[in-house]
């Protein structure tokens, strides 16, 4: 026990003494959180729209206005003319542009029915999409207004929406626990396999591997630190999240610590598979990049939904652990769940963190043939 | 049975169809120093991993310090050091704590290894830089620290492999004072080298060719026998039959 306690002391001495190592540990989950909750956003905000209004008459002005006052849009131009859209367009600004159809108001009032044209800038299709449902939900909720005061009859069935657990839209709430598996993801795997193949380069394995020390004693000596530096981002994360974007926590902490301890193992014992496989550290951090975090960022739902994902990639993210940790946490996060609801993904998870774990140590211990 | 320090017998590694260690047969006496040579490639490491319990043999049998490696390979690893080709301390650590590390590696604590501490650092002469980072000692010092370390824990025998490669003749005089030293304690020494001047410096050596061993003698007796002047002059004569190039 003497030699293992020696062994996570050096540990913790070395990843301290190297400031680059620091830097990656403490810096990046602060910076990569900043980023993504500041710059990276599906909602929209103050996007310039244009209006070729063929009506000019009390409820288009109205509308127009309504459209202008939002957070979202910013108005910017009159238009006079349809042969104007494409100018407009091309110029590169302004991405919305409302067509009021002539005598607005009065077909409104008489028959029920008046049609808004809303012609959007689909270069970005993202964009595109999200602003004429913005558009949509303004120009609907204007109705419904003018409903009650009786001035237009109901016309068809109107929907009534309520988006639940996150009724801004915040993406930040999505992102942020995303961004803990794709983190933890970052140091546990690529950090520990980083520093193992470090030791093999450096001749120190040899010694370690010569003396009486148990390989099991090694992986987990190595792994040790980087289990509780996790856990200390994970905290700050959650800090940050909280007092800068706000983002709610609803479930139980215990039960959510506890599935970042799993997700960690996880990523902790593929770190020693990489190093196991990986003869340099270049190697080891090109393996991690390519082959853990891509995916964590790409397949796990973290920024694209799996289920709009074709049916093949849909498979390959069934064996990604960040895809089951992102499910639990963003349930156990935004919706408040508990184990009762999240026990097949924690089972899967645990399941997952097992294989790989058995998978590294055979590994290991195969190299010392 | 115990006088022997390594024992081995018809001792083979292959690895796919490539035999890197061919039915290798010999013995080393306990407290000498023993020269284990040959070219590149020629199977010095792998026979070296496999008596260290780095490598599992294929076939035959070997002892260390009375010891089966494959029955016995975990109470072989407290009795034997080992320094390698590579250098091994951590050079982000002092000194001071690549003792402590090793140390606790090998079960001292407390007392024992506070002692152990100063005793080294004072026999390699580390006064004024125990508190610096290993990097920035010169390579003579870090080896000459390698290798205290590497019998910080009083083994039986000490494997060292080519443990004065790059360091110039001067310190290299003074390693080998160091190993004398330590063969005067009683342990054992296992060397492998390049430097055919060192390989006069040893109570036997023994050179492989192609996985064998093709002569195993005191250097004296092997001048006899192959009227050579030096040892480098039989090992070119040896080399030159290989088949095998470099690794």
């Amino acid at each position: 026990m003497n030699s293992f306690n020696g062994f996570v002391v050096k540990e913790f001495k070395q990843i301290f003494r190297d400031k680059r190592t620091l830097v990656v540990l403490f810096g990046m989950p602060i910076i990569m959180l900043i980023l993504f909750g500041f710059a990276i956003r599906n909602e929209v905000k103050n996007v310039k729209i244009g209006v070729l209004d063929l009506s000019k008459d009390a409820v288009t002005r109205e509308l127009t206005q309504k459209l202008a006052s939002s957070e979202a849009f910013e108005f910017s131009v009159y238009l006079s003319t349809y042969d104007e859209v494409e100018e407009v367009f091309k110029a590169g600004e302004i991405k919305e542009i409302i067509v009021f159809e002539p005598n607005f108001s009065e077909k409104l009032t008489l028959e029920g029915i008046a049609n808004v044209q809303v012609i959007t800038d689909a270069t970005d299709p993202n964009l595109s999409n999200i602003v004429q449902s913005y558009t949509g939900a303004i120009i609907r909720d204007y109705i419904q207004e003018l409903n009650y005061q009786g001035t237009t009859l109901q016309q068809g069935i109107q929907p009534t929406i309520k988006m639940m657990y996150n009724p801004e839209l915040k993406s930040v709430n999505l992102f942020v626990p995303g961004l803990i598996a794709v983190i933890l993801m970052l140091i546990s795997a690529l950090m520990t396999s980083i520093s193992i193949t470090r030791e093999k380069e450096m001749g120190n394995m040899e010694i370690l591997l010569v003396s009486p020390l148990k390989p099991i004693h090694i992986i987990i000596g190595k792994v040790l630190p980087y289990l509780v530096l996790s856990v200390i981002n994970v905290i700050t994360i959650l800090i940050l999240a909280h007092f800068i974007f706000e983002v709610p926590f609803r479930g139980s902490y215990i039960l959510f610590f506890i599935e970042a301890i799993i997700f960690i193992l996880t990523a902790l014992a593929l770190g020693v598979f990489i190093s196991s496989v990986a003869n340099n550290q270049q190697t080891a951090m090109m393996v991690s990049l390519a082959g853990l975090l891509l995916p964590t960022v790409l397949l796990s739902g973290f920024i694209f939904p799996v289920e709009s994902m074709p049916y093949p990639l849909q498979m390959v993210s069934h064996i990604i652990p960040a895809k089951w940790f992102l499910i639990v946490v963003r349930s156990i996060m935004l919706k408040g769940s508990g184990i009762e609801i999240l026990w097949m993904e924690t089972l899967i998870l645990f399941g997952i963190a097992l294989f790989f774990m058995a998978l590294s140590m055979k590994k290991f211990n195969v190299r010392l043939q | 049975m115990y006088d022997f320090a390594i024992q081995t017998n018809e001792l083979s590694r292959t690895f796919g169809d490539f035999t890197a260690v061919d039915r290798i047969t010999f013995d080393v006496k306990q407290g000498e120093i023993f020269g284990f040579l040959g070219a590149n490639g020629a199977g010095k490491t792998t026979a070296m991993k496999m008596l260290t319990g780095l490598l599992t043999p294929t076939s035959g049998e070997a002892r260390v310090s009375g010891l089966d490696v494959f029955k016995e390979a975990e109470e072989i690893k407290q009795n034997i050091g080992y320094m390698s080709q590579k250098f091994s301390l951590y050079d982000d650590l002092t000194p001071e704590e690549n003792i402590e590390f090793y140390g606790g590696v090998y079960g001292l604590k407390g007392q024992e290894l506070n002692h152990k501490k100063e005793e080294l650092i004072h026999s390699v002469g580390l006064e004024k830089f125990r508190k610096k980072l290993v990097r920035s000692l010169p390579l003579g010092w870090k080896q000459k620290l390698a290798f205290s370390i590497s019998i910080i824990h009083n083994p039986k025998i000490v494997f060292l492999d080519e443990p004065t490669g790059g360091v110039d003749p001067v310190t290299r005089r003074q390693f080998w004072e160091k190993i004398y030293e330590v063969s005067n304690q009683g342990i054992t020494v296992f060397v492998t080298t390049h430097y055919m001047d060192e390989a006069e410096y040893c109570d036997r050596v023994s050179i492989m060719v192609d996985g064998r061993i093709e002569a195993l003698d005191s250097p004296d007796e092997l001048k006899r026998t192959f009227n050579a002047k030096s040892i480098e002059e039989i090992f070119i004569q040896l080399a030159r039959s290989a088949e095998r190039g470099e690794e």
